[in-house]
C-alpha cells in the first residue's frame, strides 16, 4: 500500500465517521445559537435515536429508511418535551444552572436505557440491513456499502437543513431568534415555538446520526452517546459554537484527523486527538475557525 | 385608540414607570419627550408586551391588551421600530424586510407592502441584497422603519428614531414619518430630540423619571417656559 493509497483510504474513513459527528454538532451549536446552552445530554438523544431504530427493525419489523425516520420523529418529540420541561423552567436562570440540568439528564437517559428490560448493559449487535458490499476505488482504497450509505445521507441531511434555515420562514425565524429575541418578537415571532422548532431538528438529526454509527459499527448500547456526544461538541467548538456551516466543517474535520492518527499507528491516541484538538483550538483561537472574534454582548 | 392607565413598571427593584397614563387617537402624531432614564423605552416595551406591567392598564381599540405576548401584540396592528434599530445584521435587507411580514400569510400582501417600502425607502431598493450589518446608521434606521411597515400597522411606535443620525438624515426621516401618517397610520413617537418630535406631533407629553409632567398640544408644550429651558433651549438656539 502506497502513502497515496493510504491516504486516500483514510480520508474516505475519516470523512465518514466525521459526517456522523457533523450532523451532531449540528444540534449542540443550533442549541447553542438559540439559547446559549451546550445541550450534554445531545448525546443521549444520539443513544436513544438509534435505539428507536433498533427496536423499529427487530421488534416492529421496519425497513431502515422508516426505522431511522422513526427515530427521527420519536428523538424530535424528545427533544421538544426535553426543552419544555427541563430548560424553558430555567432560561433566566444562571447559566450553570441549565448546564447542570443537562449534565444531570445526560445521566439520566443513560440510566433510564440501562434500566430498561429492552435495553439493558449488554451492547447488541444491529442487523446488517443491507448486504455488505466493498467498492475498490482503486487499488487499495475501498469503501463500504454502508459508509457510502451513511455519508449519502448525512450529506442530503445537512443540505435540507441548510435549505430550511436558510429559504423558510421558520428557519428565518430560528436565526433572527439566535441573534436578537426581542427584536425577533417585535417581528411577531413566538420565540417559544421557535426554540422547540430547533431543538427538533438538532435532536432528530442526532436520531438520523445515531441510527447510520449503530448500522455502520454494528452495534447499540446504552453508553454509545457518551464518546460521539463529547467529539460532535468538541466538533462544534473547533468549527465556532453557534455557528452552522462551522459544526460540519469541524465534524468533517474532526472526523479526518481521527482516521489519520489511528492510521499513523496512534489508534491508542485516537480518543484524545479530539480533546487535545480542543485544547488546542480554544488557545489559537476560542472563536473556532468559523468564528468572528466579537466581543461577547454584556 | 391607545390608552395607558396608571402604567407601574418595575425592574426589580427598581420603579421605572410611576403611574403612566397617555392616550393616542387614531390619525394623531403624539410625541413622548423625556430626558435620559426617564422611562420612555420602557414605557414602548411595555405597550409592545416585552416587559410585564406591574399596575395598570394597555387598552388597543377598546380592548384589553394589557397581559398580550409580544407577538400577539403584532397581530393586532402595533409595530415597534426599537430604540438603536435592532436590525437582523447577520441577514439581507430583503430578508429583514420578509421578517417583518412574518404573520403575514399572504403573499399578494408581502408583495405589496414590499413595494411600498421600497418606495418610502429609494434606498433600501439599491441596497436590497445587502447585509444588514454593513449598512450605514442612517440606512439601518430606513430598515428598522421599513420592517416595521411590513406589517402593515395601525399604530407604529418609534423609538428615538433621529438617536445618533445627522441633521439633514434627521430630517429626511422626519419626512417619512410624516408620509406614513399621512397614509394612514397613527404614530407615537420617541423623542429627545424635541424640536424635531414637536415639529411634526400634533400633542406630547413630556416624561421625567417615571412620570408625566406635562402635556398637550405642541403649542402648549411649545409655549411652557419650563419646556423651552428645559428640552429645547439649548437645541433651539443651535438651529
Ligand atoms: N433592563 C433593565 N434593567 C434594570 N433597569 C433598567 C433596565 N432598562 C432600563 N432600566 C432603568 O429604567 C429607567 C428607565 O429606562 P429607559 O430605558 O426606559 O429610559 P429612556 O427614557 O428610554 O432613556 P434613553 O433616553 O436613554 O433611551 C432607567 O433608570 C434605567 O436605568
Ligand atoms: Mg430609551
Amino acid at each position: 500500500m502506497t502513502i497515496t493509497q493510504q491516504i486516500l483510504q483514510q480520508l474516505i474513513n475519516g470523512i465518514s465517521l466525521g459526517s456522523v459527528y457533523a450532523l451532531m454538532a449540528l444540534g449542540y451549536t443550533m442549541v447553542y445559537g438559540i439559547i446559549k446552552l451546550i445541550n450534554f445530554a445531545h448525546g443521549e438523544v444520539f443513544m436513544i435515536g438509534a435505539f428507536v431504530g433498533f427496536f423499529s427493525i427487530t421488534k416492529l419489523d421496519m425497513g431502515f429508511f422508516p426505522a431511522m425516520f422513526t427515530a427521527m420523529i420519536f428523538c424530535a418529540i424528545l427533544g421538544v418535551l426535553m426543552e419544555r420541561l427541563a430548560y424553558k423552567p430555567l432560561r433566566n436562570a444562571h447559566r450553570v444552572a441549565a448546564l447542570m440540568t443537562a449534565v444531570g439528564l445526560s445521566m439520566l437517559f443513560q440510566n433510564l436505557a440501562l434500566a430498561h428490560s429492552w435495553i439493558g448493559a449488554s451492547a447488541k449487535g444491529f442487523p446488517q440491513v443491507f448486504p455488505l458490499r466493498k467498492f475498490e476505488l482503486m487499488e487499495n482504497v475501498t469503501i463500504s456499502s454502508d459508509r457510502i450509505l451513511m455519508l449519502v445521507i448525512a450529506i442530503f441531511l445537512m443540505i435540507a437543513l441548510q435549505f430550511i434555515v436558510h429559504k423558510t420562514l421558520m428557519g428565518k425565524a430560528m436565526r433572527a431568534v439566535s441573534l436578537d429575541k426581542d427584536a425577533a418578537r417585535l417581528m411577531g415571532i413566538n420565540v417559544d415555538k421557535t426554540i422547540s422548532f430547533t431543538f427538533a431538528l438538532g435532536s432528530s438529526l442526532a436520531a438520523a446520526a445515531g441510527v447510520l454509527f449503530a448500522l455502520n459499527y454494528g452495534i447499540v448500547v446504552y453508553q454509545m452517546g457518551l464518546l460521539p456526544g463529547l467529539k460532535a461538541f468538541v466538533a462544534a467548538v473547533l468549527g465556532g459554537i453557534g455557528i452552522i456551516p462551522g459544526a460540519m466543517v469541524g465534524g468533517l474535520l474532526l472526523g479526518v484527523t481521527e482516521s489519520a492518527v489511528s492510521a499513523a499507528g496512534g489508534s491508542m491516541f485516537r480518543d484524545a486527538v479530539a480533546f487535545a484538538a480542543l485544547i488546542i483550538m480554544l488557545l489559537v483561537k476560542p472563536t473556532g475557525l468559523f468564528g468572528k472574534n466579537v466581543r461577547e454582548k454584556v | 385608540m391607545l390608552k395607558v392607565e396608571n402604567l407601574q413598571v418595575y425592574y426589580d427593584a427598581i420603579h421605572a414607570i410611576k403611574g403612566v397614563s397617555l392616550d393616542v387617537s387614531q390619525g394623531e402624531i403624539v410625541t413622548l419627550i423625556g430626558a435620559n432614564g426617564a422611562g420612555k423605552t420602557t414605557i414602548l416595551r411595555t405597550i409592545s408586551g416585552l416587559e410585564k406591567a406591574r399596575e395598570g392598564k394597555i387598552e388597543y381599540l377598546g380592548k384589553d391588551i394589557t397581559s398580550l405576548q409580544a407577538h400577539d401584540v403584532v397581530k393586532i396592528g402595533i409595530s415597534q421600530v426599537p430604540e438603536g434599530r435592532r436590525v437582523f445584521t447577520n441577514m439581507s435587507v430583503t430578508e429583514n424586510l420578509e421578517l417583518g411580514a412574518y404573520l403575514s400569510k399572504d403573499r399578494k400582501a408581502k408583495a405589496d407592502s414590499l413595494k411600498r417600502v421600497f418606495e418610502h425607502f429609494p434606498r433600501l431598493y439599491e441596497r436590497r441584497t445587502q447585509i444588514a450589518g454593513t449598512l450605514s446608521g442612517g440606512e439601518q434606521q430606513m430598515l428598522a422603519m421599513g420592517r416595521a411597515l411590513m406589517s402593515k400597522p395601525k399604530l407604529m411606535m418609534l423609538d428615538e428614531p433621529s438617536m445618533g443620525l445627522a441633521p439633514i438624515l434627521v430630517r429626511q426621516i422626519f419626512s417619512i414619518i410624516k408620509e406614513i401618517h399621512k397614509e394612514g397610520t397613527t404614530i407615537l413617537l420617541i423623542e429627545q430630540n424635541a424640536n424635531m418630535a414637536l415639529s411634526i406631533a400634533h400633542r406630547g407629553y413630556v416624561l421625567e423619571t417615571g412620570k408625566i409632567v406635562m402635556q398637550g398640544s405642541v403649542q402648549e408644550l411649545l409655549a411652557s417656559e419650563e419646556i423651552k429651558n428645559a428640552y429645547l433651549g439649548g437645541e433651539a438656539a443651535h438651529s
